[in-house]
């Protein structure tokens, strides 16, 4: 490893700008005549728009036009889609009701955009849209998922009778019964995971500009996957061929899956441009972003799990239903199902294993992946009934976790997934080492004494990173290929960039991808540039999101290096008349081993591009792209403690001590992924003690619509983390990598909750676990 | 926001004058509720008059155990001084705690007394210190000041110029935060001087900030948290809310005096 | 339209905006000093943190026309000659930003509160002092290193000054 290599704590190229004010983020790009757009939302859950007034509000000071649903229709702007096709399991497809990126019918929840002010200054936009009168017939609204599946229930879609999207399931339920009705023990549990607002800290925007002269389409936007967002809205939402669209993800501050969808305003602001002849900005403002913002999770699951009489886990039986909003955002059906349900088997050895999940409307936010999507909401399930078992069972949680440890790989679950790597007990040892588990007792004793009540609690998670391969993701129903593209661009002076479809929000891509360059030619990072977000650069890419940009976005350009490597040796045999087998790359020279000839690196690249002295028949230049289709999802694994106080008095929780020991493969840097792990589980924390989004269960209005109501993690709720790294390199990618991105949310939840339902002595407690909540659990458990 | 026009004034006959003259009209200091609240378009004043640079609102004085606060004292200006450290480090302890540092560095006393927000910590400071809120008009006792949820006996055009109270021998303040937004969901100041015990209560009360007769009498015959121990808190008059339900701010109330107390020695 | 001057990161610096425009708003649009960020609406954030006369102040909490005639520094006045101030190259050296939205505020508000404990500063001390920041992406773990690093090292530039 060399110091700027694989596997070295490399600082971050890309900090400089963000930290002297230097990023370049949507809402800080302004183009010449640009102006501003404000949307009119709906106020109610659930409303038919009788009609809209706009007349005064168009008179107003600075107000160039006021558009509205109707007038997009003419236009032939199409419907908002969900890319991922799930059947149910009587064979017929999901039923997805119609998104309009403007309602011009019907308001299905508060937020549902209805028309769009354009004007000078946003201050003039937002006066004129106060003018605008919406006249609405309201109807009555729907909130919870239990709810709106039972007879009488308002109806949101025509096209889905009862509210169910689709009624899905995986795995053998015969089987899953007979375990059931001849175990020895079952543990059964009703499990609701919270819903959560995802909360980058930029908030969403959009700047559309269209040039009539050449009819074309820019689109800057706060995209984790611009690609996908020029593909979508070119051959979905007709705004534009994808020739007259380039679509500009720049800096991105941070997204957790929440930018991953094509929302209705970047839509709207290129069709707003066309209209009005002006560059159109839009800004989400943190309550825009409440309302309007992908939520995640929000699931109901009742779960049952037997064992035998020496405590293995012989099936497991769940029934979830999933509260996917108003509208089927763009990957809201696989969340629930592929990316959920497939994760039942955990850790573990279970021999049968049935999941059924029913997807629902409701008139709330639409829902979709966020952080960990799905997979955090199938740990939490099986973690909180492994705790609750090891109790009932009288046995330690982390014997009862380690008998049931699957050891040997490739393992193969009832549940589609094969596992090839892991090593659980690793992690499992780390942890309980490094939280001093062993010592627990005393401290609890500690605690006790100053009249707190102290608890452990630990969660071993496995998660499904990098999903592919593309034909296998087909046949599930994916909408698009999950590979990712790279392109390697050796200058004539000998400096690189990499063109990669990935894209960095928060994700430090800039430093570990040129690692990975410097750590294979050997050249100095500085000499590397890291080329992303931009359809006119990047020809094609699937973007960021799944904790895939290592395994598979690095994946791609290895394999685009491989293929400039390979003719920088062809070149370099020629040039020094060597054999091309014998021709090494290190150091940022290109040898032939066993002699002392060599030539610097720039110096094979310029022989690229002069072209005077090639092998026969070689085209010039020095330039590669690749595409690269993983065979298998990756497994990231490990094993988190959480230790907590809590304060009788007041039910506060304070957690003490919390422990991470991951098996991510194979590390490019790990100072990076300790820090993706670090706000992987403050986000997991935050669910667990913090974080819920609340509706007024009748009106349908959303109660936690800013950071006065929305409890966020801040500093002095969490501790500082210990981090451990186990490694089992992921055999299904050149450089074993297998990805940390989501590992902490999807870990910690269940972890906190075990801690404090072990402190408080009562195993009844919902997330997210506030002071008054828990307060209650401990009277009644008094 | 919606438009507004704003005025900077060196003195306070000069803002009342201005008030006066334009009826829609609302004072400004630090702005740190004021502005937040324009910025929902929740409040729409025609005019705002801008009360931070005027001098004679400014300073903390401390003559004996006699305090005077500027209104225009900002909230880090209060938790700082070493003199009324030395005399009411209660008082300091709270307004150290109030929001954040940046909005210590700009919100001030007379501006949060003013408002009287039901979560804010001023209030409850006020009512236990038996403090006088002077005005540009008159001086008005904290009992008589506090009327309910936002509202205060100020009149229009009326401006908090100075908080004065007398340093008790004996207070302590305690909150416990809302966990989103941090201001109190329940805040306890108790102190013990001349005029006897008060035990004032802020975050909790459905009608604002209040005084617990109860725990007052309790603790004139006994300053201890153990004295608290028989006192009820009425959950009825409490607040409930998404974060707190009336039983568990009452919970809450009796908690924080407890630990008021402990924190007052 | 009212005019206000500032003086913002040493210069002199006038325009003209509606008084009911926010100072962090003159900043970003008047002044296209666009590192101060935005990130919520109801000043709890602090992704907009700038020092107004030497002090952190929420820079959406107030009006421009309220500033008038104050002295401001952003993040873009940190830097001097080219080189990062102490607290930026304590952020980078231990990784205390990822997405970098958050980063002016947390930065801006690391310096003040560095220089208001003299450079001492425990774990807890810094915990609380960000009460004001919200970040999304680190757990504020290596924001909280990073702030204890660049306190030592400025208590350590201060010694070797004196």
């Amino acid at each position: 490893m060399g110091v700027e290599g694989i596997g070295a704590r490399v600082t971050r190229k890309e900090d400089k700008r963000f930290l002297t004010g230097k990023g370049r983020y949507t809402d800080d790009m302004n183009v010449p005549g640009m102006k501003h757009a404000y949307f009119i939302r709906s106020p109610h859950a659930h409303a038919r728009i009788k009609g809209i007034d706009m007349a005064a509000a168009k008179a107003m000071p600075g107000v160039i036009g006021i558009l509205e649903g109707k007038q997009l229709k003419a236009d032939g702007i199409g419907n908002l889609i969900c890319g991922w096709m799930i059947h149910s399991k009587d064979g017929s497809p999901m039923k997805m009701g119609a998104w309009r990126p403007l309602a011009d019918d019907t308001v299905r929840y508060v937020g549902d955009a209805v028309a769009v002010v354009v004007a000078d200054s946003l201050a003039q936009a937002r006066d004129a849209a106060e003018a605008v009168v919406v006249d609405y017939d309201v109807l009555p609204a729907v909130i919870s998922s239990v709810d709106t599946l039972k007879p009488g229930a308002p109806q949101l879609h025509p096209e889905a009778a009862s509210n169910l999207i689709f009624d899905w399931e995986i795995g053998d339920g015969a089987a899953a019964d007979a375990a059931i009705a001849s175990a020895a023990h079952v543990t059964e549990m009703e499990i609701v995971n919270n819903r959560l607002a995802p909360n980058p800290m930029e908030p969403r925007a959009a700047l559309g500009i269209y040039d009539e002269a050449e009819d074309h389409y820019t689109c800057y936007t706060t995209s984790q996957n611009p690609h996908v967002a020029r593909l979508v809205m070119s051959a979905f939402y007709n705004v534009a061929p994808e020739h007259k669209l380039r679509v500009i993800a720049p800096d991105v501050g941070g997204g957790f899956g929440s930018k991953i969808y094509i929302y209705p305003e970047e839509i709207v602001c290129l069709w707003a441009s066309k209209k009005t002849g002006v560059p159109v900005k839009w800004t989400a403002d943190r309550t825009e972003a409440f309302l309007s913002d992908a939520h995640g999770r929000d699931h109901v699951t009742k779960v049952k799990m037997a064992f035998d009489k020496d405590h293995r886990i012989t099936g497991l039986k769940v029934d979830t239903i999933a509260n996917l909003g108003a509208y089927m955002s763009l990957f809201s059906s696989v969340t629930p199902t592929y990316l959920h349900a497939t994760l039942f088997s955990g850790q573990y050895v279970i021999p049968a294993i049935h999941a059924n999940v029913r997807a629902v409307y409701t008139n709330t936010s639409p829902v979709d992946a966020y952080r960990g999507a799905g997979r955090p909401e199938a740990t939490y399930v099986l973690e909180r009934l492994m705790e609750t078992a090891a109790r009932e069972l009288g046995v330690s949680p982390a014997e009862l976790r380690r008998r049931n440890f699957i050891n040997s790989f490739p393992y193969q679950t009832p549940v589609i997934l094969t596992y090839d790597a892991g090593d659980y007990a690793a992690s499992l040892d780390a942890a309980m080492k490094a939280a001093d588990w062993d010592g627990f007792a005393a401290r609890r004793a500690e605690s006790e004494k100053r009249g707190m009540k102290r608890g452990i609690g630990m969660s071993c998670y496995i998660e499904a990173c990098g999903i592919a391969p593309s034909a296998a993701v087909g046949s599930l129903g994916a909408g698009v290929g999950l590979w990712e593209s790279a392109e390697v661009r050796v200058n004539a002076v000998g400096t690189i960039e990499i063109l990669t479809g990935s894209h960095s929000h928060g994700q430090g891509h800039e430093t570990t991808f040129a690692q990975l360059v410097s750590d294979r030619l050997g050249v100095p990072m500085d000499s590397v540039s890291i080329v992303h977000g931009d359809t006119d650069k990047v020809q094609m890419g699937m973007g960021t999101y799944g904790s895939r940009s290592g395994a598979v976005g690095m994946s791609a350009i290895v394999k685009a290096m491989e293929k400039v490597e390979a003719k920088a040796k062809k070149i370099a045999a020629h040039l020094m008349e060597a054999d091309e087998a014998d021709i090494v790359i290190e150091g940022g020279t290109l040898k032939v081993a066993g002699t002392d000839k060599s030539l610097p690196w720039f110096q094979v690249a310029l022989a690229a591009y002069t072209a005077h002295n090639l092998p026969a028949g070689m085209e010039p230049g020095l330039k590669e792209g690749a595409f690269y289709d993983p065979s298998n999802f990756t497994f990231p694994a490990g094993c988190y403690i959480c230790e907590v106080e809590v304060d009788p008095e007041t039910g506060k929780t304070e957690i003490q001590q919390f422990v991470a020991a991951d098996d991510f493969g194979n590390i490019i840097n790990p100072m990076i992924v300790e820090g993706q792990v670090h706000g992987g589980i403050a986000q997991g924390v935050g669910q667990a003690l913090l974080e819920g989004v609340h509706y007024d269960t009748t009106t349908g209005q959303l109660l936690t619509a800013s950071y006065m109501d929305y409890a966020m993690p801040r500093a002095d709720d969490l501790p500082s983390f210990k981090l451990s790294h186990q490694c089992t390199p992921a055999p299904s990618n050149p450089l074993g990598i297998k990805g940390c991105g989501e590992a902490g949310a999807i870990g910690s939840p269940p972890a906190v909750i075990n801690a404090i339902t072990d402190a408080i002595g009562n195993n009844n407690l919902t997330m997210p676990a506030t002071p008054e909540k828990v307060w209650a659990a401990l009277n009644a458990a008094r | 926001m919606y438009a507004t026009n704003y005025h900077r004034v060196s003195s306070v006959d000069e803002a009342t004058r201005l008030a006066s003259a334009n009826g829609d009209a609302k004072f400004v200091s630090g702005g740190q509720t004021l502005i937040a609240t324009m910025k929902q378009r929740l409040a729409s004043p025609s005019d705002l008059i801008d009360l931070r640079h005027i001098a004679a609102l400014k300073g903390i004085s401390v003559s004996g155990r006699s305090v005077t606060i500027g209104a225009a004292a900002t909230h880090a200006e209060v938790a700082s001084n070493a003199a009324l450290k030395a005399v009411c480090p209660a008082i300091c302890k709270l307004a150290g705690g109030i929001g954040d540092p940046h909005v210590r560095h700009l919100g001030t006393i007379g501006g949060s007394v003013a408002n009287n927000d039901p979560a804010a910590d001023y209030p409850s400071a006020m009512l236990a210190l038996n403090a006088t809120i002077v005005t540009s008009k008159r001086s008005i006792a904290a009992d008589d000041f506090f009327q309910g949820l936002f509202s205060t006996a100020l009149e229009d055009g009326e401006i908090i110029t100075a908080i004065r109270f007398e340093a008790p021998e004996k207070a302590g303040y305690a909150k416990f935060p809302n966990p989103a937004s941090r201001y109190a969901m329940a805040g306890v100041f108790v102190a013990r001087g001349a005029g006897g015990v008060r035990v004032a209560v802020t975050g909790a009360g459905s009608d604002g900030v209040f005084r617990h007769q109860g725990m007052e009498s309790a603790l004139a015959g006994n300053w201890s948290a153990a004295a608290l121990a028989g006192v009820s808190v009425d959950a009825g008059s409490l607040m409930s809310d998404l974060h707190a339900s009336a039983d568990y701010r009452a919970n809450l109330v009796k908690v924080m005096a407890k630990r008021a107390i402990a924190a007052a020695g | 339209m009212t005019k206000v001057t500032l003086t913002v990161n040493g210069r002199t610096v006038s325009g003209d905006c509606e008084d009911r425009t926010l100072l962090v708003h003159f900043i970003r649009e008047n002044l296209a000093l666009t590192g101060t960020h935005v990130g919520c609406d109801t000043n709890q954030c602090g992704a907009c943190v700038v020092h107004m006369d030497g002090k952190s102040v929420k820079s959406c909490s107030i009006l421009a026309v309220q500033a008038s005639g104050s002295t401001i520094t952003t993040i873009e006045g940190l830097a001097q000659n080219g080189e990062m101030h102490p607290v930026q190259a304590a952020f980078k050296e231990n990784h205390g930003l990822q997405c970098g939205f958050c980063t002016p505020g947390m930065v801006m508000t690391a310096v003040d509160m560095i220089e208001r404990h003299g450079c001492k500063l425990t774990e807890e001390e810094v915990r609380a002092g960000l009460e004001g920041n919200i970040c999304r992406c680190t757990g504020y773990h290596n924001i909280v290193k990073s702030v204890l690093s660049a306190a030592d090292q400025m208590a350590a530039n201060r010694q070797a000054a004196e």
